[in-house]
């Protein structure tokens, strides 16, 4: 226990120093990038760690999020606050209305109707040229402005991701160890006998859907405050089988899972990106998701409770919850 | 000028042709997930695959015969393969294990396509030549035509398996129930390995099938496979005659309103009619209809 405190404060001092360090606008952005992956994979983490249902619709999620706030922000001048919540609210809203009949049933219908939601929502990103700009997207998002601060440098917005990080992280940690989370470790466990124990399970998966939802469409929102412009393309099928790929790499129901999976995937997919046009030339962008594919496959079969697993004292402390 | 009638009666066949293609996409991924329990995603990608390594075959002067029997067998080891390096290994894992592997085998296999094949499409000729045939003052494809009767046949033979042979009955008896399958003696990872392999050779025939209409390309599979669950929800994932029948369903319900109201609907509308089966009746709407479960 007390290790574990010792290692989240050396984790918030390397958070604090990091920026002043990274003397390269490219790291700090891939350090922004992180931290918002890492809000969507915390809440990807709990739905599948603990409620034991995945989705392949998340970046739908993390679309709406970003698309919210890019046409409130511009089309109907909505200040920060407002356009945040309305991010946060269409995408908990929608994921309500899917997550209410499928997770009732086999956990194989709610993987069929977010990849479904996934890909139409992709489809309206592309299609619905009135209200989201069509394939060439939306420009000229404000910055980011909360109570007199505007977010318009780098160095400002690395503080706000992490710090967001930082509290939905312990947020978190709470939760786990709460009533709540005792309940969901049950679900994840033998949804049977947490019937039986008198859990409503059916309602404990759908606020975990939604939280995840909700969890993704925050960090959609501070993408598109981050990046001033966007467009459909980040926002497809394979976005959403990356964000399963960071939970599942950094390990299920851990604390460090997120933040490792996310950083590993990301530092890998620049890195094939720098090397993949080396070993085959005139190679794209597409050829990178063969190694994520393989990848895949390969953790799922040798270790499918993930890497974070390899940092033991942490999934003690989980441990300590049950009892 | 083309009447009503008669445009309704071509949108019809088109959209026969295509749920044809679906239908034998779906009939594989429910026969794959009653026998082993694995929605497999990746089905797709063994149509893709059967597409372009015909065209191979056949640019490189094979007669189209062989080529299809070359092909079939081909991309059924390539399932079996494919179910014995990772399916089978995590065969013990939770079905969330399972979904994710299969999503994983999905991109490794496009990647692979696209590594061999490349992102340019390649031509199939059509089974026969000749102009389009006028059936009731529709003009329709002889290509269709071909179609119609290939998965006819195919439906036939498969068909025939499961109720004539041993093996087949084998396969039914895990797919109706596993534990008491094995208890009598049928081995599960055996009837696993077929069912991949079998799988492979379904998806193939469709991709063969299909390529003299859409052209082969690297990355056909992935919706191809989407569209086969739709067809498979339609019909109740446990249901085999519900699954061909809501393959032809979505087929010409695709044709019809990317004919009649906007061709950028033709992907929407399967997805919003799975999302609608989904939320409102999710044990399938012909489940009720088609009554025996295989």
């Amino acid at each position: 226990m007390d290790k574990n405190i010792v290692f989240r404060a050396a984790a918030i001092i390397i958070f604090l120093v990091l920026p002043l360090l990274v003397k390269s606008n490219y790291l700090l952005g891939i350090l922004i990038i992180i931290g918002l992956y890492t809000i969507i994979v915390i809440g990807l983490g709990i739905l599948m760690g603990y409620a034991g249902q995945v989705s392949f619709g998340h970046a739908a999620f993390f679309g709406l999020g970003a698309y919210s706030v890019a046409v409130l922000s511009t089309a109907y001048r909505w200040p920060t606050f407002a356009a945040l919540l309305a991010a946060v609210v269409v995408p908990g809203l929608l994921a309500a209305l899917i997550g209410r009949p499928t997770l009732k049933l086999k956990e194989l219908y709610l993987v069929l109707a977010t990849l479904a939601f996934g890909i139409l929502v992709h489809i309206f990103f592309n299609e619905a040229r009135e209200i989201t700009g069509g394939p060439s997207g939306l420009t000229g998002i404000p910055y980011l402005s909360l109570g007199g601060l505007v977010f318009d440098r780098d160095i400002k917005f690395y503080y706000l991701v992490w710090s967001t990080v930082l509290l939905i992280s312990l947020g978190v940690n709470n939760l786990i160890h709460s009533r709540v989370g005792r309940a969901l470790r049950a679900i994840r466990e033998s949804e049977h006998a947490a019937e039986t124990s008198g859990i409503d399970t059916a309602s404990l998966k759908l606020q975990a859907f939604v939280f995840s939802a909700v969890l993704a469409g925050l960090a959609g929102g501070l993408y598109a405050y981050y990046v001033t412009f966007i467009s459909p393309s980040p926002f497809g099928f394979h976005t959403s089988v990356l964000f399963v790929l960071m939970a599942v790499v950094g390990g299920l129901g851990t604390f460090w899972g997120p933040l490792l999976g996310t950083g590993l995937v990301v530092a890998l997919g620049e890195i094939l990106r720098w090397a993949v046009p080396l070993a085959i030339p005139g190679a794209g962008g597409e050829y990178q998701i063969i190694f994520f594919g393989v990848i895949l496959v390969v953790i799922m079969i040798v270790k499918p409770e993930g890497l974070g697993s390899i940092i033991k004292f942490s999934k003690k402390s989980v441990e300590k919850g049950v009892r | 000028m083309v009447d009503l009638s008669s445009q309704l009666l071509q949108l019809l066949f088109s959209g026969l042709t295509l749920g044809s293609i679906y239908a034998l996409i779906a009939l594989a991924l429910v026969t794959t997930f009653n026998i082993t329990g694995v929605l497999n995603l990746a089905q797709g990608e063994f149509v893709a695959l059967g597409a372009l390594l015909a065209a191979s075959l056949f640019a490189a002067g094979l007669p189209l015969p062989l080529v299809f029997i070359l092909t079939v067998a081909g991309v059924a080891i390539l399932g079996g393969l494919v179910e014995r390096s990772a399916i089978y290994p995590a065969r013990g894992a939770s079905s969330m294990t399972l979904i994710i592997i299969t999503i994983g085998l999905s991109i490794s296999l496009r990647g692979l396509a696209l590594l061999v094949w490349g992102t340019d499409p390649l031509l199939l000729p059509a089974f026969s030549s000749g102009g389009p045939i006028l059936i009731g003052g529709a003009a329709i494809n002889p290509q269709s035509l071909w179609i119609f009767g290939l998965t006819a046949v195919t439906l036939a033979m498969l068909f025939a398996f499961f109720e004539l042979t041993y093996l087949g009955k084998a396969v039914r008896a895990c797919e109706i129930n596993r534990t008491a399958a094995r208890l009598v003696g049928i081995n599960p990872g055996a009837m696993s390995l077929l069912a991949f392999a079998g799988s492979g050779a379904i998806g193939a025939a469709a991709g063969i099938f299909i390529a003299p209409l859409t052209l082969a390309t690297y990355d056909m599979g992935f919706m191809l496979g989407v569209k086969g669950f739709v067809a498979a929800v339609i019909g109740g994932m446990n249901n085999v005659g519900g699954a061909v029948l809501g393959g032809f369903i979505l087929g010409v319900l695709e044709i019809y309103s990317a004919g009649l109201v906007s061709s950028g609907l033709k992907d929407a509308v399967a997805l919003l009619v799975l999302l609608a089966v989904l939320l409102i009746r999710p044990e399938g709407l012909v489940g009720v209809i088609a009554g025996r479960k295989v």
